[in-house]
């Protein structure tokens, strides 16, 4: 068993000191699509955290077994399913939201964050700070998706989770924040905060 | 321990993982399948309820209106009469004639609304008033768009005729071009437009530069999507001819409802 302190800092490091999108800049495709509204972000959200959580999990408890010539097929073939079984049950439980998510919960299979995740740390940790480390990068990616939601929902709507907080006729709501691409702004904007307060994160001017 | 990485070693760390991926992603497509089954029912429903105008009436409780308001039968293409044998169900409002069409689909003669197979029994929905009365018919119609096929519920008034509106549900047009048949300003413009001429032909058509002021007959294309618009009017006259629901209409149009 891996030592608490370890793991709580393989749990918390990536939400805001290694976060995969912000200073990483993985995952910023489906980012992008699924931040118009908050819901569809807070489901994107839980389902790439139980994705990445246990295909780090089940790749961590094979990897010892997993012959490195077929690694990668074999780390997707896990992945697959699992994006699978998550697209199942969304379809059986949460149907409006799998119907508007559609395409972006396949390609979960193809998140930069999830691949990345196995391949660089489930294949040399061991299962629980696998597990860990999953549910630390899918929160962190959660916490992004979360922020550019809300922002997005809140002025382009005026509305959070479908209810209104700002009234249409007062400030009238931004078309713009509606677009898929507005979403490289806000991300943007939350990287230049993030790094604004970690200054380790700037990165070297070449 | 032995060298995993000899060939042997290999195909067995694969066939493992394979099969019991297979095993599990099966089981819960199996395991699920009522619950998503129930989910496309729902669905279906509330399409249909939309296509009829009952959508805001019916709110939250979409099945208790469903139940109330619409009266499902299923209609035999061969024979021009309604039918109580189909595949797949007993109860022709959970009969899904697009699951059919495998069973019992035929290759149409004239595929004019490219739709490869098309079913045989076909769905057809009376939309009810209070008093019992039919108010709308809504009809399934499919065709190929640009992409995909193309799927929608044309809702109709008891004359036979009078279009109320045309709803598409399920297409992959390309959004903001294509994907405007789901456009409400479109949709609005459908309605009170005739489907037959005078002498009972098929009028309905979708006008590129849009439609004369005045045309019963004619609704705009929409502007960047010639094929989808071509689509959506052939998805239109294939169904509404001889082939499709045209001589069942024909006898609603003759006054076969006894709406009173």
């Amino acid at each position: 068993m891996a030592d608490w302190k370890e793991m709580k800092s393989v749990l918390t490091a990536p939400i805001l000191n290694n976060n995969p999108i912000a200073l990483q800049i993985l995952g910023v495709c489906s980012a992008l699509a699924v931040t118009t509204k908050l819901e569809k972000a807070l489901v994107m959200s839980l389902a790439l955290t139980v994705v990445t959580a246990f295909s780090n999990l089940f790749i961590s408890m094979i990897r010892n077994t997993i012959p490195s010539s077929v690694r990668i097929i074999v780390q997707m073939t896990i992945i697959a399913s699992l994006v699978i079984i998550v697209d199942q049950v969304l379809q059986a439980f949460a149907y409006s939201v799998a119907k508007e998510l559609s395409v972006f919960i396949g390609l979960i299979i193809t998140n930069c964050i999830v691949m990345g995740r196995a391949e660089a740390f489930a294949m040399k940790s061991p299962p629980m700070l696998s597990f860990m480390d999953g549910i630390g990068n899918g929160l962190g990616y959660s916490f992004v998706l979360i922020v550019v939601g809300v922002i997005k929902e809140l002025f382009g709507f005026g509305t959070l989770l479908g209810f209104t907080i700002i009234p249409t006729d007062i400030i009238p709501p931004n078309g713009l924040l509606v677009l898929p691409f507005s979403s490289f702004f806000v991300i943007g904007l939350f990287i230049w905060v993030l790094r604004t307060y970690k200054k380790d994160q700037v990165e070297a001017k070449e | 321990m032995s060298n995993k990485e000899s060939f042997g070693k290999t195909i067995g760390v694969v066939v493992a993982v394979c099969l019991v991926c297979s095993i599990i992603v099966s089981g819960a497509a199996i395991g699920l399948r009522p619950q998503k089954e129930a989910n496309k029912l729902l669905d279906r429903q509330t399409n249909i309820l939309n296509a009829a105008g009952l959508l805001k009436k019916a709110g939250e409780n979409i099945v208790p209106t469903y139940n109330k308001y619409v009266e499902s039968k299923v209609l035999d293409l061969d024979t021009g009469a309604f039918t109580d044998t189909f595949h797949g169900a007993t109860d022709p409002a959970i009969y899904d004639q697009y699951k059919s069409v495998r069973k019992d689909g035929i290759r149409p003669a004239e595929d004019t609304a490219k739709l490869i197979r098309r079913p045989n029994k076909v769905s057809v929905y009376y939309v009810k008033n209070d008093a019992g009365k039919v108010e709308t018919i809504v009809l399934p119609i499919n065709g190929s768009g640009l992409w995909n096929m193309m799927y929608a519920f044309l809702a109709i008034s008891p004359d036979g005729n009078t279009v109320k509106s045309l709803v598409y549900y399920d297409h992959k047009e390309t959004p903001g071009l294509g994907g405007e048949v789901q456009n409400l300003d479109w949709i609005a413009s459908w309605n009170g437009k005739q489907l037959f001429n005078a002498s009972g032909k098929v009028a309905i058509k979708v006008v590129k530069g849009g439609a004369k002021p005045g045309d019963v007959n004619g609704v705009d294309a929409l502007s960047g999507a010639t094929l989808t618009s071509q689509g959506v009017e052939k998805s239109l006259q294939y169904w509404l001819g001889e082939n499709g629901y045209g001589p069942f209409l024909t006898k609603v149009r003759n006054g076969s409802l006894n709406n009173g």
